[in-house]
């Protein structure tokens, strides 16, 4: 049985901030990574972040992800286990988990679960088809492993994601047929989309696939139009030539290990999907263990990572670390979190959160 | 298909291994993952569902998904998007759910 102060479950850009920021207070961590390599989908981010220099603007998603790899890695106080995947949390606070075909047991004080969010799929005739992709796949195939994933893509859904893995697309030598989007406005950034649209592909949005068609794998995609009802729009059938169908329809919270702790869970769809109920602190109602990131309510990973230094510093301070330092720190990150959140895209995360805590104006 | 030239990224590929895939013999880089490997010799279908019989291919690629297992040196369910190239692997398609040895 392995003992430590706190256990991070997640090592992607909320659990490798946690972890750095209670290590500077002093405590003990150790990060569960299921992959090979930390820094979760960060490592697969080619464009550059926008939000202010302290959550690394400017630069590129997998160079901030090296940063906080490297952070983590010079720190004697955190240790990281790659290849290790959490099981369960066990009523007495053990933690189980599988590390390259071992059964291990961990007994931490304090548990931050960050597990981040996996993506969303749609229903479609034929959407098992091989050459069917969610917009993470695509990204990991092509910007960790340097392979495309066909020569010819429609990419449903025009949010951050959908937009920047088709700049991602085109950047590798990909077409992208075009991006289809069910709701009448493109979701992300008008940045993203007019460099899209700069380069010829064309967004159009009130569309929605009707069938992907193939014998063993894609080759081609009928979409139409969609009226103000969102009903299909007869004679608006388009057929499209294409290899790949990527799927960037948004993502849920990866939250079986709260359920499984018996954190008490709300639905709350402006966070996308059943979260754990959590204080400011970020404590959920499962006392000692904190969420931080995507699997308390989907966002971006600016957002995650000033998220999981607040639970860090949360959870060191709870174990007696930073009595000095802690509660300032805590008051600047929350700051931040209420900056970031401050536009029109964030608006949607505070409302979910308002819901979340149950509280009525106060700010969060 | 293998990305050569790409203006923001520089791939770091390991050694090339041969590895199987039903038998036949491909080359891929150490340290990929194998559906990485398959993927860049244009293998798509990577095996067929047990009751219907529908191809599957590869969709997350981060191994929540399990659209992608296979048979790997005899053992069946390995998760080929995760699991990482090795020099001589057997990479097989699986019949059925599989069952341990």
């Amino acid at each position: 049985m392995k003992e430590i102060e706190i256990l991070v479950i997640g090592g992607g850009p909320a659990g490798l901030s946690a972890a750095t920021a209670a290590a500077n207070l002093g405590a003990s961590v150790l990060v569960l990574e299921r992959d090979g390599k930390p820094g979760g989908q960060l490592v697969k981010q080619t464009h550059k972040f926008f939000g202010s220099k302290k959550q690394y603007a400017g630069d590129r998603g997998y160079q901030i992800g090296n940063l906080l790899i490297d952070e983590c890695e010079k720190n004697p106080k955190v240790e990281v286990w790659t290849d290790s995947t959490a099981l369960g949390i066990y009523e007495d606070g053990v933690v189980t988990a599988e590390g390259q075909g071992k059964h291990l047991k961990i007994k931490p004080k304090k548990i931050i679960v960050a597990t981040g969010a996996s993506e969303k799929m749609i229903a479609f005739p034929n959407n098992d088809l091989p050459g069917i992709y969610g917009a993470g796949a695509v990204q990991t195939l092509m910007n960790v492993y340097g392979i495309v994933p066909g020569k010819r893509v429609l990419m449903i859904g025009a949010g951050n994601i959908g937009l920047i893995v088709s700049y991602q697309l085109m950047q590798a030598g990909v077409e992208i047929a075009g991006i289809i989007e069910a709701s009448p406005t493109i979701g992300g950034y008008l940045v993203h989309a007019s460099k899209i649209r700069r380069a010829g592909v064309p967004i159009l949005t009130s569309h929605t696939i009707i069938e992907a068609y193939g014998q063993e794998s894609v080759e081609g995609a009928k979409i139409c139009q969609l009226d103000a009802q969102w009903q299909p729009i007869p004679g608006s059938e388009q057929d499209l030539n294409v290899d790949v169908i990527c799927l960037a329809v948004g993502l849920s919270p990866l939250t079986e290990l709260c359920f499984q702790a018996d954190c008490q869970m709300k639905y709350v769809p402006e966070l996308s999907g059943h979260v754990p109920i959590r204080n400011e602190s970020l404590e959920t109602t499962r006392p000692g263990l904190y969420v931080a990131g995507d699997v308390s309510g989907v966002e971006e990973a600016s957002s995650a990572m000033v998220e999981g230094r607040l639970a860090g510093i949360c959870a060191a301070y709870s174990l007696g670390y930073g009595t000095d330092e802690a509660p300032k720190l805590q008051r600047e990150a929350l700051a931040e979190l209420s900056e970031l959140r401050a536009g029109p895209a964030g608006q949607k995360t505070v409302k979910g959160i308002m819901k979340l805590m149950d509280k009525g104006g106060a700010a969060c | 298909m293998r990305i050569t030239e790409h203006p923001i990224l520089e791939f770091q590929r390991g050694e090339e291994v041969t590895f199987f895939f039903e038998g036949q013999e491909l080359k891929g880089f150490e340290g990929e993952t194998i559906a990485a490997a398959l993927h860049a010799a244009g293998i798509k279908v990577l095996g067929h569902s047990p009751n219907m019989h529908r191809p599957r291919g590869l969709f997350c690629a981060i191994g929540n998904c399990s659209s992608c297992l296979m048979v790997v040196n005899g053992e069946p369910n390995i998760r080929i998007c995760v699991e990482k190239l090795k020099p001589g692997m057997r990479v097989e398609t699986q019949q059925g759910k599989g069952c341990l040895k």
